[in-house]
């Protein structure tokens, strides 16, 4: 009996996670579907049949230059990455393993600016970039980016190292390494699924942001997103060939996220579970 | 050699002091046990001679060799820990090679070293596998293999033996007592289990609220305990110690009566007693009873008497193994 509704209740769980997932889901899969028909398919009204056509994928890229867009976003979204990385695990690693009485408040009040309206701050940051020449330029973008989700990488990380015993730590020092061999030889290995999940994850983060590259860059270092948005034109909404674009956009980190997805799962939800 | 000293020792954390200041000094070979109950200062005390630990004040000197302010690695001491703290991606081999990489060994001399070290702790079979797929038992075995490929001055044990079953524990307590006698190296071993101390040790150092109370082999501990805290915490079953009028009757605020060393008779005796519980261990059995005047008390008796719950007894401590503490609780 007890087998028989345990049984019941996993169907149940299976058919509300299909349900969410499908509605999470599905704006992706409307804008994939709607990419394959033509404009007046699009405005037609609302359909899960595509005619097929290509022609919007076509139009877009006679367009505007998708690789120069993708490139754009290639080199923002791993530059800011690897520039957060550069800062966050030195940052992260002294929080985790000499922490002092105000670590707990240095980190709440990096995660608060994540709760900031970033549009109080446009105009200043606005202003800063064009005093220094940084506006519509991929190492200004990227500055911004890595600035933007560090909070983010230094809480993961902090949170993987902190899950490394100090012991072992200790024990490398006992066993005469130095702080590079201890580094190389102990905490490096022990934490790079920690880093991989970080890594990855701000990468999906920088890929999406749409605020700050949107606002930040004209045509020079103007990545997938502000790719996306051109689309968006004074002279209407080009529907079919909004979808096209966004498509273009999303597939790379889609792809990304799907072959990594175990690593991520793994990263957002580290530490959850005790 | 493997000669440690402590001039003046003292540790604080902030305004806490967690060791006041302390002198000890630990000869090379001896086998030093740290005892003392949980937060007594033992393992700060074994921190700060591994180096992990700044002292506050104080000196300390390994093979007379001022190492105070040098870091763990370079004071030539070999460390085991509680949680064993191997490296949980390395193999057995890479986790005992470790320590002689470091130090910049030849591939050749770390192989065979590593090797060496695998056939005394019977781990030759297991040098491939990483620290995950092994027991609690080997784990530890690892642990100390680490420390004896180095050679060490000295090794420091922090309660290695707290994370295994007792019957591993009985075992590995054994292992390490001949480790110690083959290695002939200076050990220092903290524990709370005073069993522990009374079997391994060559000197004990009984530690309360950073104090050290008594130092001593153990049998000295056991036989002239210095004050109250080190005679009720030496000797398994504990110590009774009685207030009163049965403890003035001997001239003393408190007396202290080992179980082993009261006499039982059913017919006449100094303290009339009420049997509470009675264990029975096979060989021994530990009777809990309520004697009258004095209060509760155990008792060591043969395995084979024939005493039960709610009988009445008579018990009389044995007049030369009876200890007297003052109002101060020092022995008198």
């Amino acid at each position: 009996m007890a087998r028989a509704v345990s049984t019941n209740r996993k169907i149940g769980f299976t058919v509300a996670a299909w349900v969410v997932a499908l509605l999470i889901f599905f704006p992706i899969l409307y804008t994939i579907i709607t990419s394959f028909k033509s404009e007046t398919e699009a405005i037609a009204g609302f359909s899960l049949i595509p005619s097929g056509t290509l022609e919007s994928y076509a139009e877009v890229q006679a367009q505007s230059n998708y690789f120069k867009f993708f490139l754009n976003s290639v080199i923002i979204a791993v530059g800011s990455t690897i520039l957060a990385l550069v800062v966050a695990v030195p940052a992260a690693w002294s929080m985790a393993f000499s922490p002092t009485k105000r670590t707990k408040d240095i980190l709440m009040w990096m995660l608060s600016t994540k709760m900031m309206p970033a549009v109080a701050v446009l105009v200043p940051i606005y202003l800063i970039f064009r005093d220094t020449n940084l506006l519509d330029t991929r190492i200004g973008l990227t500055v911004m980016l890595m600035l933007i989700n560090l909070p983010i990488v230094v809480w993961m990380l902090y949170t993987y190292f902190r899950e490394i015993p100090g012991e072992i730590l200790e024990a490398a020092r006992m066993d005469g390494a130095t702080l590079w061999g201890e580094i190389v030889y102990v905490l490096t290995p022990m934490a790079v699924p920690g880093i991989a999940s970080t890594m990855l994850l701000n990468i999906i983060l920088a890929w999406n942001e749409a605020f700050w590259t949107i606002r930040l860059t004209t045509t020079n270092a103007a990545p997938l997103t502000a790719f996306i948005a051109s689309f968006s034109s004074p002279q209407g909404l080009f529907w079919a060939k909004l979808s096209a674009a966004s498509t273009l956009a999303i597939a790379p980190i889609l792809i990304m996220g799907w072959f990594s997805q175990r690593q991520l799962v793994r990263g957002l939800t580290f530490g959850a579970v005790k | 050699m493997g000669n440690i000293v402590l001039n003046k020792v003292s540790k604080s954390f902030g305004a806490t002091t967690i060791i006041p200041e302390i002198d000890l000094e630990i000869e090379d070979g001896e086998f030093v046990v740290f005892v003392g109950p949980s937060g007594c200062g033992k393992s700060t005390l074994l921190r700060l001679i591994a180096g992990l630990e700044d002292t506050s004040s104080g000196k300390i000197n390994i093979d007379g060799r001022d190492v105070t302010g040098e870091a763990p690695a370079k004071r030539r001491l070999a460390m085991v820990f509680q949680s064993y703290a191997l490296y949980p991606h390395m193999t057995v081999y890479k986790n005992i090679a470790f320590p002689l990489k470091m130090a910049g060994e030849d591939a050749a001399v770390i192989d065979r070293k590593v090797k060496d070290a695998a056939r005394v702790l019977n781990l030759t079979n297991y040098l491939e596998r990483r620290p995950g797929q092994l027991s609690g038992g080997q784990r530890q075995r690892v642990a100390i293999g680490r420390a004896i490929v180095r050679q060490p001055s000295a090794f420091l044990f922090d309660e290695p033996l707290s994370n295994l079953d007792a019957a591993l524990r009985g075992t590995m307590r054994l292992e390490i007592s001949e480790l110690h006698h083959q290695l002939k190296t200076t050990m220092i071993y903290v524990t709370h289990d005073q069993v522990e101390a009374m079997t391994m040790a060559d000197k004990i150092v009984v530690l309360n609220a950073g104090n050290i109370e008594q130092v001593g082999s153990p049998m000295e501990l056991y036989k002239t305990p210095k004050n109250l805290f080190v005679a009720g915490f030496i000797g398994s079953p504990k110590m009774n110690l009685i207030n009163g009028t049965a403890a003035a009757k001997h001239g003393a605020t408190t007396i202290g009566v080992r179980p082993e060393h009261l006499g039982i008779s059913t017919t006449a005796g100094e303290w009339k007693a009420t049997v509470g519980v009675a264990e029975h261990l096979g060989s021994d059995t530990f009777l809990h009873v309520h004697a009258d005047d004095v209060g509760p008390l155990t008792v060591r008796a043969d395995g084979e008497i024939g005493v039960h719950h709610g009988e009445t007894i008579f018990l009389t401590p044995s007049p030369p193994k009876i200890h007297r503490f003052g109002t101060d609780g020092r022995a008198m």
